[in-house]
């Protein structure tokens, strides 16, 4: 434990917050106001040098366009006279702040100078619970994680699993994961649209996407008993087979969301206050994008065509059509339009899913990984076994390391688990989107206005759950 | 085949590499020059759907992590710690000493549509690395997370603070020495009724 007291007892109160500019580094105070550095190798000794007048001077920095290209232009906004600027702070209890995040930025009259998302305020150690539950329980503590996209979270855990394991799924089993998998990303998406337009100021647009959401939550408790958390995606597979007559009741909300999907376009794409508000604002480019990892919508956002399920296909998104659409600006605009047209690209999916629906198994066969029926426990010892078994000690996964990363409504949801040959992961570490992606906050805030950062904001799309986990 | 058959360890591996060489080199050619410069580091090779993993030393790991931007890993996809305390026998190439701590990079090249992973030991004694916040930005939240969960320390990281966790924690909760349930009283300057 060398070292831990000492670094532990130098984190004194306040130093995740926005502190004053003379109290913070160069490098911080460049990565506050949205500098994406990539001049790597001589710059770290560099930099300080060259700016002999301190942050405020203009001087040329090297290391800004770097050897493989990239450029940042920090001089593109005034800094604000020294001492009539504010530092304020914004939520963690604020009603458009998307969960407990706290915004804190420096201000000169309106104009956004620096930013830095403090976040931490829903850390609950589910990396730490990860490590106590056995692989067959772990799912139902991911669930929670992005608690917008369940389902997600549930399949990157079962995915990486499996991948440690070696083991292939029967093709019913991969199919339903699919639907259900885009149909949570029609209804994560839906619940953007709604919050986004509240953000924005469409109250309607907050009831219209809530409604929309409720009719895929209702498929979601018909299929796994609950409308949320639903522990339905599970290592060998899912947990039950899908209802009868699930193709009308998912044909159904298809119709019934493909149609709203264009009263959305009434409502906001072509309105012009709407417009006015988000066209231009929150922009990032694709080298800022790469640089910061930031991906999902916003990466494509920027304009690159990097989707998972079309680059790095998993699961059976090589056997169905789709388009993976790009933005041309990077601002709210091109984030809105790709989200609304997610949700038509995924019910094209869904509706190649339900058409090309495989019969058989729902999940492995595998007595050591999956349970036995309910009606077998009456009648088979070895059934009743396996199931005492299973629950109890659960199933022992060989020991090494596994790198799963699956495209979430957010981006790469990505999930590393490290087994040592046990019923429980060593250790289990979750990659959220949403983490990652708040580090695009200070870029696209910088030089903008504060009453646009709640848009902004909204329009990375944080999930609070994943961000902290 | 890039890597040399003697360095990877493990017999385990070593089986996997035989058997699969020749099928791996029509399917893997193009990561021949993205790996061209790196022969000297230790290397785990690909298996299933896992990448190539990367062994460098503690000094080279920055070194290292530029040579794959230039190469053309444009994106760091994650970045996260391993506590091996009470899990010290793995599967690692035979010239790596296994270490404490493991810091795992996961990089991704977008180009072709492949992963690479580089996996650095940082030893118990001295739990420091290099920030690789220079090459990769979007590195920041991660090496901040991971300070904040097993106090390595990152050198060169440009705030180096707790993320998750409130200022004033103490310890580093996803360090497996770390006792669940000793927790203390969260918040110190939260009074009570009087």
């Amino acid at each position: 434990m060398t070292g831990t007291s000492e670094y532990a007892s130098s984190t004194s109160e306040g130093a995740q917050e926005l502190g004053p500019r003379s109290s913070e580094s160069v490098k911080e105070l460049r990565r506050e106001r949205g500098a994406v550095l990539r001049g790597y190798g001589s710059s770290a000794e560099e930099i300080p040098a060259a700016l002999e007048g301190g942050i405020h001077g203009k001087a040329a920095l090297p290391g800004e366009a770097s050897s493989s290209g990239f450029t940042t232009s920090p001089e593109s906004f005034d800094e604000g006279p020294v001492g009539e600027t504010m530092i304020i702070n914004m939520g963690p209890q604020h009603p458009s702040t998307h969960g407990v995040l706290r915004l804190m930025m420096e201000l000169d009259g309106e104009t956004i100078l620096r930013t830095k998302p403090v976040v931490g305020y829903l850390h609950t150690g589910m990396e730490k619970t990860g490590e106590e539950l056995m692989y067959v329980q772990g799912s139902t503590n991911v669930t929670r994680m992005d608690y917008l996209s369940p389902l997600n979270n549930e399949l990157v855990f079962s995915l990486c699993t499996e991948e440690l394991l070696g083991m292939e799924l029967p093709a019913r089993a991969v199919w339903i994961r699919m639907l259900m998998s885009e149909l949570n990303r029609v209804s994560s998406h839906l619940m953007w649209m709604a919050t986004n337009g509240m953000d924005l100021g469409s109250t309607s647009m907050m009831i219209y996407g809530f409604r929309e959401r409720e009719m895929v939550l209702g498929f979601f408790e018909k299929t796994t008993g609950l409308r949320m958390n639903h522990n339905y995606i599970r290592p060998g597979g899912v947990a039950a087979d899908l209802p009868d007559g699930w193709e009308e009741d998912v044909e159904l909300i298809c119709d019934n969301v493909l149609r709203r999907t264009e009263e959305y376009d009434d409502l906001l794409t072509g309105q012009p206050i709407f417009r006015e508000r988000t066209e231009g604002v929150g922009i990032i480019t694709a080298e800022e994008a790469l640089g910061l990892s930031v991906t999902g919508p916003i990466l494509r956002s920027t304009g690159i065509p990097w989707d998972l399920r079309k680059t790095m296909p998993y699961l059976a998104y090589d056997q169905v059509e789709f388009d993976v659409l790009v933005g041309t600006y990077g601002d709210n605009f091109d984030r809105y339009a790709i989200r609304l047209n997610e949700i038509r690209e995924s019910i094209r999916i869904i509706r190649q899913v339900i058409e090309k629906m495989p019969p058989g198994d729902y999940r492995v066969q595998d007595r050591k990984i999956t349970p036995p029926p309910r009606a077998r426990i009456d009648e088979s010892m070895e059934a009743l076994i396996h199931h005492f078994k299973m629950f109890t000690e659960g199933f022992r996964v060989p020991a090494g390391e596994a790198y799963v990363a699956i495209e979430s409504p957010r981006g790469e949801l990505g999930c590393y688990i490290v087994s040592d040959g046990s019923a429980k992961p060593y250790r289990m570490h979750i990659r959220g989107p949403s983490f990652v992606n708040m580090q695009a906050v200070p870029v696209m805030l910088v030089g903008g206005l504060v009453a646009d950062a709640v848009a902004t904001t909204s329009s990375v799309d944080p999930v609070m759950g994943e961000v902290d986990r | 085949m890039v890597m040399d058959m003697d360095m990877a360890g493990g017999t385990e591996t070593t089986a996997y590499t035989e058997s699969n060489a020749s099928a791996e080199t029509a399917e893997r050619g193009s990561l021949d020059a993205v790996l061209h410069g790196l022969r000297d580091i230790p290397q785990l090779p690909a298996r299933r759907r896992q990448p190539v993993v990367l062994f460098p030393q503690r000094e080279r790991y920055f070194d290292v992590v530029s040579e794959l931007l230039d190469a053309g890993c444009e994106m760091l996809a994650d970045l996260c710690v391993v506590d091996y305390l009470l899990n010290p026998h793995r599967n690692l190439p035979e010239q790596v000493v296994p270490e404490r701590f493991e810091v795992v990079v996961n990089l991704l090249f977008l180009g072709l549509g492949e992963r690479f992973r580089v996996r650095v030991q940082v030893p118990e004694s001295d739990p420091t690395i290099d920030s690789i916040y220079d090459i990769y930005p979007g590195s920041e939240a991660m090496e901040r997370e991971a300070f904040d969960m097993f106090g390595i320390v990152f050198n060169g990281h440009p705030d180096m603070t707790r993320i998750l966790m409130p200022d004033d924690w103490e310890g580093h909760p996803l360090r497996k020495d770390y006792g669940v349930g000793r927790v203390p009283v969260q918040f110190r300057e939260a009074l009570g009724p009087r």
